[in-house]
């Protein structure tokens, strides 16, 4: 049984704790992760800007890069959502369309994985803080993955989980939208930012490190003192506490 | 180019956001009832029960509808003549006001009475009929605000989203030749006294259509102020202006529609009054017009039958959800998106209406694609994925920009390789160096002027993921826990599942 990791670009070149903490908190379980190293970007800001053709050629590497793999797993939901569009991309090309629709079905996204492959909801940790989180637009609407996070959550032992006002308002990021609409997205991270400091916690918490990337670098901009982090980074840091 | 914001001097939907974007009121208005609306529409059809089946359900009606739109287009048609209405089809926006101005002139009218209808801002009917001097008058009480600011609707529903009530007061009190009270009963006291005079007046009553039905010939309306009642039955001609996709098949089809609109629109169970109008008045009526006209304006719709990536946008029903539930809408308003048609469907309806996708994939730019439109929509038109489709063919069409095109290419020659990507990150370890305080980066320049502008940005890490990775691996390995055998068992059966054709679908929720 081959699972491999999926650890998208951003994840590799900024946040490689996300991805170590994933590999090390599947371990426990005996989920032993290759990482094939050929892998890069899913492609999905040339397809969202519209280009296509360039899409179709990174498309093409992680269609590759996962070609012998059972299970694909990655921590975020707007890569793995990315791959849902891959089928679309490819639908002049039967044999790349065949391959996508492939990798499509053996894709996951990591509390997807966890909690339906895995069957893992308590995985044991202890986090004493005031949690908030933020449910990324792709993973929950494109992806559906809105109760996985929220389950494995419930079980963290000494956590108080806080609501977050307007929850599902996108932040802004939007990729290519963030540079080419500044402006726009700017309101929009700010009034999410907003929101996070409404909810006083100490931790925002979330599934893609895009999203995060965008909440943390408004409120850091704004000197907020909160600590954001991807799930898996709480919950391998809680198993440490416990 | 139509005649609203966009053929003034701010061009570009970036140059009317930020106009926007600087008007406190507006922006405070708009969240304001945008909130109001979205937060009815999530309790309505929360409480409702079978919310998703529905929306399933009127997504079909709407996909049957448009796929066979000539024949029930036609049943329409027939059915109207029968009940004694002049049936007309207008191919284009100019065709649809000649049309409508002929009527004017034959009937020597003076004045018209308008209740809310999209397609005749579409059309800039008021406009038309203003330059053969007959007086259109604006009977909703947010159009007839929007019409004495001399303004353009910025919400399809809620005209006059963009506007508070001492905006709206200033505004109506100019009008009275006296100062009235920022109160909601006084200001709407004062319009209903000034319109009924009006529609005593009016020589014809013009109204939009909410559904038009096949099986009867019948357009129905739905409005909440009684307004289109009166124009309805006080005049005595009738013109009703119509989207050639309207329609829907029966009655039947109606009770649907009429469980998803008012929901996504308002957040009402029900809308205050729906009228269902079949012919001008018979002889044993009491009321109702002694003409009827009904125009069908095609005006590009048909130009997205066949076409399979924008053909469900003619399933639109026009209830506003979309706009309400739309992130970007909340800090532009309508007036940004410089249409007829504002919010996600306006940014796409816009551009495809007008089959000149080079110039309006500016609006299209303008989302950031969260899907919001889509999970609010009724009939779940996917605006997100038509937002990329319209960028795509600009791009295929090259008029895209030039700067982004080579950046692209450079993208992926960059990231469909690992080892250039390697390269490239390691090059941007190094050049960094210049820029990294506390390890963020707050300068101002290039590509990061407008990030940084709002935020700090991460600088990237001494060794990435896959730097790290051989450590990794080896203190995983060293660990040596089993796979559950159970577990095992279970995803042996998920791979052999997804080799014989199925696997769509990840376990559905927690």
């Amino acid at each position: 049984m081959k699972v491999s990791l999926f650890i998208t670009c951003l994840s590799d070149a900024l946040y490689p704790n996300v991805g170590e903490s994933m590999v090390r908190l599947l371990a426990r379980y005996g989920v032993r992760l290759d990482f094939p190293p050929v892998q890069t970007c899913c492609g999905q800001p040339a397809y969202n800007s519209g280009y296509w053709d360039d899409a179709r050629a990174t498309a093409a590497t992680i269609i590759e890069a996962f070609e012998d793999s059972d299970f694909v797993i990655s921590p975020s939901g707007s890569c793995t959502g990315m791959i849902q569009h891959y089928p679309k991309l490819f639908e002049h090309d039967p044999v790349m369309c065949g391959k996508a629709e492939r990798l499509q079905a053996k894709s996951y996204e990591f509390t997807q994985f966890l909690v339906h492959v895995l069957g893992v909801i308590d995985v044991g940790a202890t986090f004493p803080h005031k949690v908030t989180y933020h449910p990324s637009c792709h993973g929950s609407r494109l992806l559906g993955v809105k109760n996985e996070p929220m389950a494995l959550m419930k079980e963290v032992r000494g956590m108080e989980l806080v609501p977050l006002p307007f929850a599902d308002d996108c932040c802004g990021f939007g990729g290519m939208f963030a540079v080419k609409m500044a402006d726009i997205s700017g309101a929009m991270v700010t009034e999410k930012a907003d929101h996070v400091l409404e909810s006083e916690a100490e931790v925002l918490v979330g599934l893609d490190m895009a999203c995060l990337m965008n909440i943390a670098g408004n409120l850091r901009f704004r000197n907020k003192p909160v600590r954001v982090m991807h799930l898996a980074e709480l919950l391998y840091e809680g198993v440490g506490r416990a | 180019m139509s005649g609203t914001a966009a053929g003034t001097k701010h061009a570009t939907v970036k140059q009317r956001a930020g106009l926007a974007l600087n008007d406190e009121f507006l922006r405070k208005a708009v969240k304001f009832t945008t909130e109001r609306l979205r937060s009815g529409k999530k309790n309505t059809s929360e409480e409702h029960g079978n919310w998703e089946q529905w929306r399933e359900r009127g997504r079909q009606i709407r996909l049957h509808t448009i796929a066979h739109l000539d024949y029930y287009l036609n049943l329409f048609a027939n059915n109207a003549r029968a009940n004694g209405v002049h049936v007309h089809f207008a191919q284009t926006d100019a065709e649809a006001v000649r049309i409508a101005l002929e009527i004017a002139q034959r009937k020597q009218a003076k004045s018209v009475v308008k209740s809310k209808s999209m397609v005749t801002e579409e059309l800039h009917l008021n406009r038309a009929l203003d330059s053969i001097g007959v007086e259109a008058i604006e009977t909703d009480l947010g159009e007839y605000i929007i019409q004495l600011a001399g303004e353009t609707p910025s919400h399809i529903i809620i005209p006059a989203i963009h506007k508070n009530r001492y905006q709206i007061a200033d505004l109506l009190s100019a009008e009275a030749g006296e100062t009235l009270a920022p109160d909601t009963q006084i200001l709407a006291g004062f319009v209903r006294k000034k319109l009924r005079e009006k529609f005593l007046e009016a020589d014809i009553g013009m109204t939009g259509c909410n559904f038009a039905i096949a099986e009867t010939g019948s357009m129905v309306l739905f409005e909440n102020e009684g307004n289109a009642r009166m124009v309805t039955t006080v005049p005595k001609t009738q013109i009703t202006l119509m989207g050639m996709e309207r329609i829907i098949p029966s009655f039947e089809d109606l009770e649907v529609m009429a469980t998803l609109l008012p929901r996504s629109a308002t957040g009402q169970k029900l809308t205050v009054y729906m009228s269902a109008i079949t012919g001008p008045r018979r002889s044993e009526d009491a009321d109702g017009p002694d003409e009827m006209h009904i125009i069908i304006v095609d005006n590009g719709r048909s130009n997205q039958l066949g076409d399979p990536e924008f053909q469900e946008l003619l399933n639109c029903i026009r209830c506003g959800a979309c706009l309400n539930a739309c992130p970007v809408y909340r800090h532009i308003g309508g007036h940004a998106y410089g249409g007829t048609y504002s919010g996600p469907i306006g940014a796409v309806l816009t551009p495809a209406l007008n089959s000149n996708v080079a110039e309006w994939d500016d609006i299209a730019n303008a989302s950031s694609l969260c899907g919001a439109c889509y999970e609010a929509c009724p009939v779940k038109i996917p605006l997100h994925d038509m937002l990329v489709y319209l960028r795509r063919r600009k791009v295929e069409s090259g008029s895209g920009s030039k700067l982004e095109s080579v950046g692209m290419k450079g993208f992926s020659a960059v990231m469909g390789d690992a080892r250039r990507m390697r390269s490239a990150l390691k090059l941007g370890r190094f050049g960094q160096k210049l820029v990294v305080r506390n390890g963020g980066i707050r300068l101002k320049l290039g590509p990061l002027k407008g990030w940084n502008a709002y935020r700090v940005a991460p600088s990237l890490p001494k060794r990435t993921f896959r730097d790290r990775w051989a450590e990794v691996e080896r203190d995983v390995k060293a660990n040596g826990n089993r796979l559950d055998p159970a577990v095992q068992a279970r995803m042996e059966s998920i791979v052999k599942r997804r080799q014989q054709g199925g696997g769509q679908g990840h376990g559905g929720h927690a």
